[in-house]
Protein backbone atom coordinates (compact mmCIF):
# COMPACT_ATOMS: atom_id res chain seq x y z
CA UNK A 1 0.00 0.00 0.00
CA UNK A 2 1.24 3.44 -1.47
CA UNK A 3 0.07 6.47 0.83
CA UNK A 4 1.15 9.55 -0.80
CA UNK A 5 0.51 12.53 1.37
CA UNK A 6 0.54 15.74 -0.62
CA UNK A 7 3.15 18.55 0.59
CA UNK A 8 2.62 21.60 -0.87
CA UNK A 9 4.12 23.74 2.10
CA UNK A 10 0.70 24.42 3.66
CA UNK A 11 0.30 23.21 7.42
CA UNK A 12 1.00 20.10 9.63
CA UNK A 13 1.96 17.34 7.16
CA UNK A 14 3.98 15.67 9.84
CA UNK A 15 1.18 14.99 11.99
CA UNK A 16 -0.79 12.85 9.20
CA UNK A 17 2.51 11.20 8.40
CA UNK A 18 3.12 10.19 12.15
CA UNK A 19 -0.98 9.32 12.71
CA UNK A 20 -0.64 6.73 9.28
CA UNK A 21 2.80 5.28 10.95
CA UNK A 22 0.73 4.62 14.65
CA UNK A 23 -1.03 2.60 11.77
CA UNK A 24 1.40 0.58 10.80
CA UNK A 25 1.54 2.71 7.54
CA UNK A 26 4.66 4.63 6.22
CA UNK A 27 3.03 7.85 4.25
CA UNK A 28 5.26 9.46 1.95
CA UNK A 29 5.15 12.94 1.65
CA UNK A 30 6.00 14.57 -1.39
CA UNK A 31 4.63 17.11 -4.03
CA UNK A 32 5.91 15.24 -6.94
CA UNK A 33 3.29 14.51 -9.62
CA UNK A 34 4.47 11.18 -10.61
CA UNK A 35 4.84 9.73 -7.38
CA UNK A 36 1.26 11.21 -6.56
CA UNK A 37 -0.11 9.98 -9.60
CA UNK A 38 1.43 6.14 -8.52
CA UNK A 39 0.16 6.09 -5.26
CA UNK A 40 -2.99 3.74 -4.16
CA UNK A 41 -4.76 6.62 -2.00
CA UNK A 42 -3.43 10.00 -1.44
CA UNK A 43 -3.81 12.32 1.22
CA UNK A 44 -4.26 15.75 0.54
CA UNK A 45 -4.13 17.98 4.02
CA UNK A 46 -3.65 21.25 4.56
CA UNK A 47 -3.63 23.68 7.63
CA UNK A 48 -3.63 27.81 6.60
CA UNK A 49 -5.40 30.16 4.64
CA UNK A 50 -7.03 29.21 0.73
CA UNK A 51 -5.89 31.92 -1.48
CA UNK A 52 -2.10 31.51 -0.22
CA UNK A 53 -2.79 27.73 -0.71
CA UNK A 54 -4.12 27.27 -4.01
CA UNK A 55 -0.91 29.89 -5.07
CA UNK A 56 1.07 27.22 -4.06
CA UNK A 57 -0.81 24.37 -5.45
CA UNK A 58 -0.82 26.27 -8.94
CA UNK A 59 3.38 26.90 -8.56
CA UNK A 60 3.56 22.89 -8.52
CA UNK A 61 0.85 22.58 -10.97
CA UNK A 62 -1.20 20.41 -8.18
CA UNK A 63 -4.50 22.44 -9.35
CA UNK A 64 -4.54 20.13 -12.57
CA UNK A 65 -3.11 17.02 -11.02
CA UNK A 66 -5.67 16.79 -8.49
CA UNK A 67 -8.96 16.61 -9.84
CA UNK A 68 -8.02 14.41 -12.60
CA UNK A 69 -7.03 11.50 -9.96
CA UNK A 70 -8.73 8.44 -9.84
CA UNK A 71 -7.35 6.70 -6.96
CA UNK A 72 -9.01 7.36 -3.61
CA UNK A 73 -8.24 10.78 -1.97
CA UNK A 74 -8.55 12.36 1.19
CA UNK A 75 -8.49 15.77 1.65
CA UNK A 76 -8.26 16.99 5.60
CA UNK A 77 -9.88 20.42 6.49
CA UNK A 78 -8.45 23.15 4.64
CA UNK A 79 -6.91 20.30 1.61
CA UNK A 80 -11.56 19.01 1.60
CA UNK A 81 -12.07 23.47 1.11
CA UNK A 82 -9.98 23.45 -1.54
CA UNK A 83 -11.46 20.51 -3.44
CA UNK A 84 -14.70 22.91 -3.75
CA UNK A 85 -15.32 25.37 -6.34
CA UNK A 86 -14.37 28.74 -4.51
CA UNK A 87 -13.75 30.07 -1.07
CA UNK A 88 -14.53 32.88 0.67
CA UNK A 89 -11.09 33.30 2.08
CA UNK A 90 -8.92 35.20 0.12
CA UNK A 91 -12.12 35.15 -2.50
CA UNK A 92 -10.49 32.37 -4.97
CA UNK A 93 -11.43 30.05 -7.43
CA UNK A 94 -10.55 26.37 -6.19
CA UNK A 95 -10.64 22.46 -7.50
CA UNK A 96 -13.82 22.57 -8.44
CA UNK A 97 -14.47 18.65 -7.42
CA UNK A 98 -17.41 19.82 -5.38
CA UNK A 99 -19.93 21.88 -6.53
CA UNK A 100 -20.11 24.28 -3.75
CA UNK A 101 -18.62 27.28 -2.47
CA UNK A 102 -16.71 27.58 0.94
CA UNK A 103 -18.39 30.58 3.44
CA UNK A 104 -16.93 32.21 6.50
CA UNK A 105 -18.90 31.35 9.61
CA UNK A 106 -21.06 34.52 10.81
CA UNK A 107 -19.97 35.88 14.27
CA UNK A 108 -22.79 35.09 16.05
CA UNK A 109 -20.69 32.52 17.67
CA UNK A 110 -16.94 32.56 18.21
CA UNK A 111 -14.67 32.30 15.15
CA UNK A 112 -12.57 30.28 14.60
CA UNK A 113 -14.07 26.94 15.95
CA UNK A 114 -11.80 25.04 17.99
CA UNK A 115 -11.96 22.12 19.57
CA UNK A 116 -14.42 18.90 20.04
CA UNK A 117 -17.55 18.63 18.09
CA UNK A 118 -19.91 15.97 17.42
CA UNK A 119 -20.33 14.35 13.66
CA UNK A 120 -23.74 12.63 12.59
CA UNK A 121 -25.90 11.65 10.00
CA UNK A 122 -22.63 9.37 9.57
CA UNK A 123 -22.83 7.46 5.73
CA UNK A 124 -20.92 5.77 3.91
CA UNK A 125 -17.52 3.33 5.00
CA UNK A 126 -15.40 5.68 6.09
CA UNK A 127 -17.25 5.93 9.21
CA UNK A 128 -17.44 2.13 9.38
CA UNK A 129 -17.34 1.50 13.66
CA UNK A 130 -17.63 5.04 14.23
CA UNK A 131 -20.89 6.01 16.64
CA UNK A 132 -23.33 8.81 15.20
CA UNK A 133 -22.39 12.35 17.93
CA UNK A 134 -19.10 11.04 18.25
CA UNK A 135 -16.63 13.93 18.61
CA UNK A 136 -13.85 15.08 15.95
CA UNK A 137 -11.64 17.98 16.41
CA UNK A 138 -11.44 20.73 14.71
CA UNK A 139 -10.35 24.22 13.54
CA UNK A 140 -11.52 26.46 11.29
CA UNK A 141 -13.17 29.95 10.43
CA UNK A 142 -14.76 28.64 6.83
CA UNK A 143 -17.16 25.97 6.29
CA UNK A 144 -19.03 23.96 3.62
CA UNK A 145 -22.50 23.90 3.61
CA UNK A 146 -24.45 20.77 3.34
CA UNK A 147 -24.83 19.66 -0.04
CA UNK A 148 -26.03 16.30 -1.67
CA UNK A 149 -22.43 15.26 -1.39
CA UNK A 150 -22.38 15.71 2.16
CA UNK A 151 -21.72 12.43 4.08
CA UNK A 152 -21.09 13.49 7.84
CA UNK A 153 -23.12 16.93 9.41
CA UNK A 154 -21.34 19.02 12.68
CA UNK A 155 -23.38 21.95 14.24
CA UNK A 156 -21.80 25.37 15.19
CA UNK A 157 -24.79 27.94 14.94
CA UNK A 158 -26.20 25.78 11.80
CA UNK A 159 -25.36 22.60 10.38
CA UNK A 160 -22.28 22.14 7.93
CA UNK A 161 -20.48 19.66 5.74
CA UNK A 162 -17.99 18.16 8.05
CA UNK A 163 -17.37 15.36 5.58
CA UNK A 164 -18.27 15.33 1.91
CA UNK A 165 -17.74 12.30 -1.03
CA UNK A 166 -17.89 12.07 -4.34
CA UNK A 167 -16.39 9.72 -6.37
CA UNK A 168 -13.29 8.66 -5.31
CA UNK A 169 -13.23 12.16 -3.53
CA UNK A 170 -13.45 12.10 0.26
CA UNK A 171 -12.87 15.30 2.23
CA UNK A 172 -13.80 15.97 6.49
CA UNK A 173 -13.37 18.98 7.75
CA UNK A 174 -12.03 17.34 11.01
CA UNK A 175 -9.08 16.56 11.84
CA UNK A 176 -8.28 12.43 11.56
CA UNK A 177 -5.23 12.35 13.21
CA UNK A 178 -5.60 14.69 15.67
CA UNK A 179 -8.96 13.03 16.90
CA UNK A 180 -8.07 10.58 19.68
CA UNK A 181 -8.43 6.76 18.74
CA UNK A 182 -11.15 7.59 16.69
CA UNK A 183 -10.22 9.73 14.55
CA UNK A 184 -7.41 7.10 13.69
CA UNK A 185 -10.18 4.85 13.27
CA UNK A 186 -11.63 7.15 10.12
CA UNK A 187 -8.26 6.88 8.77
CA UNK A 188 -7.21 3.37 9.03
CA UNK A 189 -11.20 3.17 7.14
CA UNK A 190 -9.57 5.55 4.58
CA UNK A 191 -6.67 2.79 4.09
CA UNK A 192 -8.32 0.02 4.33
CA UNK A 193 -11.31 0.77 2.24
CA UNK A 194 -11.36 -0.61 -1.33
CA UNK B 1 -22.42 20.68 20.09
CA UNK B 2 -18.99 21.83 20.45
CA UNK B 3 -17.26 20.52 23.51
CA UNK B 4 -15.44 22.70 26.55
CA UNK B 5 -12.17 21.45 26.37
CA UNK B 6 -10.14 20.36 29.61
CA UNK B 7 -6.41 21.18 29.35
CA UNK B 8 -3.55 20.14 31.21
CA UNK B 9 0.13 22.01 31.11
CA UNK B 10 3.19 20.95 31.46
CA UNK B 11 6.03 22.94 32.11
CA UNK B 12 9.55 21.93 30.55
CA UNK B 13 13.10 22.61 31.20
CA UNK B 14 16.16 20.59 29.48
CA UNK B 15 13.44 18.54 27.59
CA UNK B 16 12.25 17.47 31.31
CA UNK B 17 8.87 18.07 32.93
CA UNK B 18 9.38 20.38 36.05
CA UNK B 19 6.72 20.74 38.22
CA UNK B 20 7.41 17.58 40.19
CA UNK B 21 4.48 14.96 39.36
CA UNK B 22 2.61 12.39 40.95
CA UNK B 23 1.41 9.21 39.04
CA UNK B 24 2.68 5.99 40.60
CA UNK B 25 1.80 3.87 36.85
CA UNK B 26 4.34 5.99 35.08
CA UNK B 27 7.83 4.56 34.54
CA UNK B 28 9.28 7.88 34.37
CA UNK B 29 6.97 11.24 35.27
CA UNK B 30 9.60 13.47 33.76
CA UNK B 31 9.50 12.70 30.41
CA UNK B 32 7.27 15.04 28.77
CA UNK B 33 6.49 12.41 26.13
CA UNK B 34 5.28 9.68 28.14
CA UNK B 35 3.14 12.45 30.61
CA UNK B 36 1.31 13.30 27.33
CA UNK B 37 0.55 9.89 26.13
CA UNK B 38 -0.66 9.52 29.61
CA UNK B 39 -3.26 12.36 29.59
CA UNK B 40 -4.12 11.83 26.06
CA UNK B 41 -4.93 8.28 26.83
CA UNK B 42 -6.97 9.22 29.79
CA UNK B 43 -9.39 11.90 28.82
CA UNK B 44 -7.44 15.30 28.14
CA UNK B 45 -8.89 17.24 25.30
CA UNK B 46 -5.45 19.02 24.55
CA UNK B 47 -1.87 19.85 26.17
CA UNK B 48 0.50 22.70 26.68
CA UNK B 49 4.04 22.65 26.91
CA UNK B 50 6.00 25.61 27.57
CA UNK B 51 9.69 25.39 27.10
CA UNK B 52 10.71 27.56 30.59
CA UNK B 53 14.23 27.81 29.94
CA UNK B 54 14.66 29.30 26.44
CA UNK B 55 18.06 29.98 25.21
CA UNK B 56 18.87 29.63 21.17
CA UNK B 57 20.42 26.02 21.79
CA UNK B 58 17.16 25.32 24.06
CA UNK B 59 14.96 26.16 21.51
CA UNK B 60 15.85 23.30 18.96
CA UNK B 61 15.89 20.87 21.66
CA UNK B 62 12.57 21.96 22.20
CA UNK B 63 11.33 21.56 18.38
CA UNK B 64 13.17 18.14 18.42
CA UNK B 65 10.58 17.51 21.78
CA UNK B 66 7.41 18.23 19.57
CA UNK B 67 8.27 16.30 17.13
CA UNK B 68 8.51 13.56 19.24
CA UNK B 69 5.37 14.31 21.16
CA UNK B 70 3.72 14.45 17.22
CA UNK B 71 4.86 11.11 16.81
CA UNK B 72 3.09 9.55 19.99
CA UNK B 73 -0.08 10.69 20.73
CA UNK B 74 -2.81 11.76 18.89
CA UNK B 75 -4.78 15.19 20.07
CA UNK B 76 -3.90 18.31 19.53
CA UNK B 77 -0.96 20.44 21.44
CA UNK B 78 0.38 23.78 21.60
CA UNK B 79 3.72 24.85 22.27
CA UNK B 80 4.88 27.94 23.57
CA UNK B 81 8.04 29.85 25.88
CA UNK B 82 10.67 32.25 24.02
CA UNK B 83 9.03 32.27 20.73
CA UNK B 84 10.32 35.41 18.80
CA UNK B 85 10.42 35.18 15.35
CA UNK B 86 8.68 33.54 12.49
CA UNK B 87 11.02 30.67 12.19
CA UNK B 88 10.70 29.98 15.42
CA UNK B 89 7.18 28.99 14.79
CA UNK B 90 7.19 27.88 11.42
CA UNK B 91 9.89 24.88 12.67
CA UNK B 92 7.41 24.49 15.55
CA UNK B 93 4.76 23.77 13.55
CA UNK B 94 6.53 21.70 10.96
CA UNK B 95 7.48 19.52 14.48
CA UNK B 96 3.92 18.50 14.56
CA UNK B 97 2.66 21.30 17.24
CA UNK B 98 -0.69 22.16 16.45
CA UNK B 99 -0.30 25.71 17.73
CA UNK B 100 1.93 28.08 19.40
CA UNK B 101 1.25 30.34 22.23
CA UNK B 102 2.90 33.60 22.62
CA UNK B 103 3.36 36.22 25.53
CA UNK B 104 5.89 38.67 26.27
CA UNK B 105 7.30 39.24 22.97
CA UNK B 106 4.10 40.12 21.58
CA UNK B 107 3.59 42.70 24.51
CA UNK B 108 6.77 44.52 23.25
CA UNK B 109 6.31 43.65 19.52
CA UNK B 110 2.45 43.89 19.08
CA UNK B 111 3.03 43.43 15.60
CA UNK B 112 4.74 40.01 15.39
CA UNK B 113 0.81 38.85 16.29
CA UNK B 114 -0.42 40.25 12.56
CA UNK B 115 3.38 38.87 11.02
CA UNK B 116 2.23 35.25 12.37
CA UNK B 117 -1.53 35.59 11.51
CA UNK B 118 -0.22 36.57 8.25
CA UNK B 119 1.66 33.83 7.76
CA UNK B 120 0.40 30.79 8.96
CA UNK B 121 -3.23 31.32 9.46
CA UNK B 122 -4.77 33.13 13.17
CA UNK B 123 -6.20 29.47 14.07
CA UNK B 124 -2.47 28.51 15.46
CA UNK B 125 -1.53 31.37 17.43
CA UNK B 126 -2.77 31.27 21.30
CA UNK B 127 -1.72 34.99 22.81
CA UNK B 128 -1.19 33.81 26.66
CA UNK B 129 -1.86 37.17 28.61
CA UNK B 130 -0.94 37.05 32.54
CA UNK B 131 -2.68 39.66 34.29
CA UNK B 132 -3.25 41.13 37.82
CA UNK B 133 -5.70 42.74 39.68
CA UNK B 134 -4.30 46.31 41.06
CA UNK B 135 -5.74 49.88 41.60
CA UNK B 136 -9.27 48.71 40.68
CA UNK B 137 -8.15 47.49 37.07
CA UNK B 138 -6.57 44.41 35.54
CA UNK B 139 -2.70 45.00 34.52
CA UNK B 140 -0.80 42.77 32.01
CA UNK B 141 1.97 41.67 33.46
CA UNK B 142 5.06 39.91 31.80
CA UNK B 143 8.13 37.51 32.36
CA UNK B 144 5.73 35.16 34.25
CA UNK B 145 3.79 37.97 36.15
CA UNK B 146 7.49 39.74 37.49
CA UNK B 147 6.80 42.43 35.73
CA UNK B 148 3.84 45.28 35.71
CA UNK B 149 2.89 47.04 32.39
CA UNK B 150 0.56 49.98 31.89
CA UNK B 151 -1.10 47.92 29.57
CA UNK B 152 -5.28 46.88 30.70
CA UNK B 153 -5.76 43.45 30.26
CA UNK B 154 -9.37 44.48 28.18
CA UNK B 155 -7.96 46.85 26.12
CA UNK B 156 -4.98 44.48 25.25
CA UNK B 157 -7.69 41.08 24.71
CA UNK B 158 -9.24 43.37 22.16
CA UNK B 159 -6.12 44.46 20.16
CA UNK B 160 -4.48 40.80 20.19
CA UNK B 161 -7.95 39.59 18.27
CA UNK B 162 -7.80 42.72 15.95
CA UNK B 163 -4.29 41.51 15.20
CA UNK B 164 -5.51 37.98 14.67
CA UNK B 165 -4.62 36.04 17.65
CA UNK B 166 -6.86 32.82 17.15
CA UNK B 167 -7.44 32.18 20.92
CA UNK B 168 -6.88 33.83 24.60
CA UNK B 169 -4.28 31.48 26.76
CA UNK B 170 -5.73 34.09 29.84
CA UNK B 171 -4.25 33.31 33.57
CA UNK B 172 -4.72 35.76 36.45
CA UNK B 173 -1.61 36.05 38.60
CA UNK B 174 -3.59 36.69 41.67
CA UNK B 175 -5.37 33.55 41.26
CA UNK B 176 -2.05 30.83 40.24
CA UNK B 177 -1.24 28.83 42.81
CA UNK B 178 -3.90 29.18 45.05
CA UNK B 179 -6.25 26.58 44.20
CA UNK B 180 -9.43 28.66 45.55
CA UNK B 181 -10.80 29.44 41.49
CA UNK B 182 -10.76 30.63 38.92
CA UNK B 183 -10.80 34.87 38.33
CA UNK B 184 -14.58 34.42 37.23
CA UNK B 185 -15.45 37.66 36.56
CA UNK B 186 -12.06 38.76 34.65
CA UNK B 187 -13.28 35.56 32.33
CA UNK B 188 -16.36 36.51 32.03
CA UNK B 189 -15.74 40.39 31.23
CA UNK B 190 -13.24 38.51 28.70
CA UNK B 191 -15.57 36.80 26.77
CA UNK B 192 -17.84 39.75 26.65
CA UNK B 193 -15.42 41.86 24.93
CA UNK B 194 -13.60 39.59 22.37
CA UNK B 195 -15.01 36.67 19.84
CA UNK B 196 -11.97 34.34 19.84
CA UNK B 197 -12.05 31.44 21.91
CA UNK B 198 -10.66 31.64 25.63
CA UNK B 199 -8.34 28.95 27.85
CA UNK B 200 -9.20 29.75 31.52
CA UNK B 201 -6.03 29.79 33.77
CA UNK B 202 -4.50 29.88 37.27
CA UNK B 203 -6.59 28.77 40.53
CA UNK B 204 -7.92 25.48 39.78
CA UNK B 205 -8.27 23.58 42.98
CA UNK B 206 -11.26 21.49 42.63
CA UNK B 207 -13.57 20.21 40.47
CA UNK B 208 -16.53 22.96 40.90
CA UNK B 209 -14.01 25.31 40.13
CA UNK B 210 -14.31 23.83 36.44
CA UNK B 211 -17.61 23.92 36.90
CA UNK B 212 -18.12 27.50 37.99
CA UNK B 213 -15.69 28.43 34.84
CA UNK B 214 -17.95 27.13 32.55
CA UNK B 215 -20.82 28.08 33.83
CA UNK B 216 -20.32 31.54 34.86
CA UNK B 217 -18.97 33.18 31.35
CA UNK B 218 -18.90 31.99 27.81
CA UNK B 219 -15.51 30.40 28.46
CA UNK B 220 -14.39 27.76 26.16
CA UNK B 221 -11.50 25.58 27.84
CA UNK B 222 -9.87 25.60 31.12
CA UNK B 223 -6.00 24.51 31.95
CA UNK B 224 -4.44 23.68 34.80
CA UNK B 225 -0.94 21.87 36.08
CA UNK B 226 -0.48 20.74 39.42
CA UNK B 227 -4.22 19.49 40.09
CA UNK B 228 -3.92 17.23 37.32
CA UNK B 229 0.00 16.64 37.58
CA UNK B 230 -0.57 15.58 41.49
CA UNK B 231 -3.64 13.70 40.93
CA UNK B 232 -6.08 15.61 42.86
CA UNK B 233 -8.30 15.98 40.41
CA UNK B 234 -8.61 13.03 38.16
CA UNK B 235 -9.45 13.98 34.38
CA UNK B 236 -11.90 11.32 34.07
CA UNK B 237 -13.45 12.11 37.36
CA UNK B 238 -13.54 15.70 36.27
CA UNK B 239 -15.11 15.43 33.16
CA UNK B 240 -17.72 12.73 34.00
CA UNK B 241 -18.72 15.31 36.59
CA UNK B 242 -18.98 18.27 34.27
CA UNK B 243 -21.06 15.97 32.22
CA UNK B 244 -23.58 15.30 34.77
CA UNK B 245 -23.98 18.77 35.64
CA UNK B 246 -25.05 19.32 31.55
CA UNK B 247 -21.71 20.76 30.15
CA UNK B 248 -20.94 19.62 26.78
CA UNK B 249 -17.82 17.32 27.37
CA UNK B 250 -16.41 15.12 25.33
CA UNK B 251 -15.64 11.47 27.40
Amino acid sequence: MKVAIIDYGAGNTQSVKYALKRLGCEGVLTSDKEVISNSDKVIFPGVGQASSAMKKLKSKSLDVLIPNLKQPVLGICLGMQLMCNFSEEGDVDCLRIFDSNVKRFNNLLKVPQIGWNTIFDLKTKLFDSINENEYMYLVHSYYVPVLTDTVATSNYGINYSTAVKKNNFTGVQFHPEKSGSKGELVLKNFINNK
Amino acid sequence: MLAKRIIPCLDIKDSRTVKGVNFVDLVDAGDPVELARYYSENGADELVFLDITATKEDRKTFAKLADEISKNINIPFTVGGGIKTVEDVDILLKSGADKVSINSYAVKNPDFINELATNFGTQCIVLAIDAKYVDNDWFVYLVGGRVKTEIRLFDWAKEVEDRGAGEILFTSMDHDGTKNGFAYQALEKLSQIVNIPIIASGGAGKIEHFNEVFKSGNIDAALAASVFHFNEIGLKDLKTELKNNNIPIRL
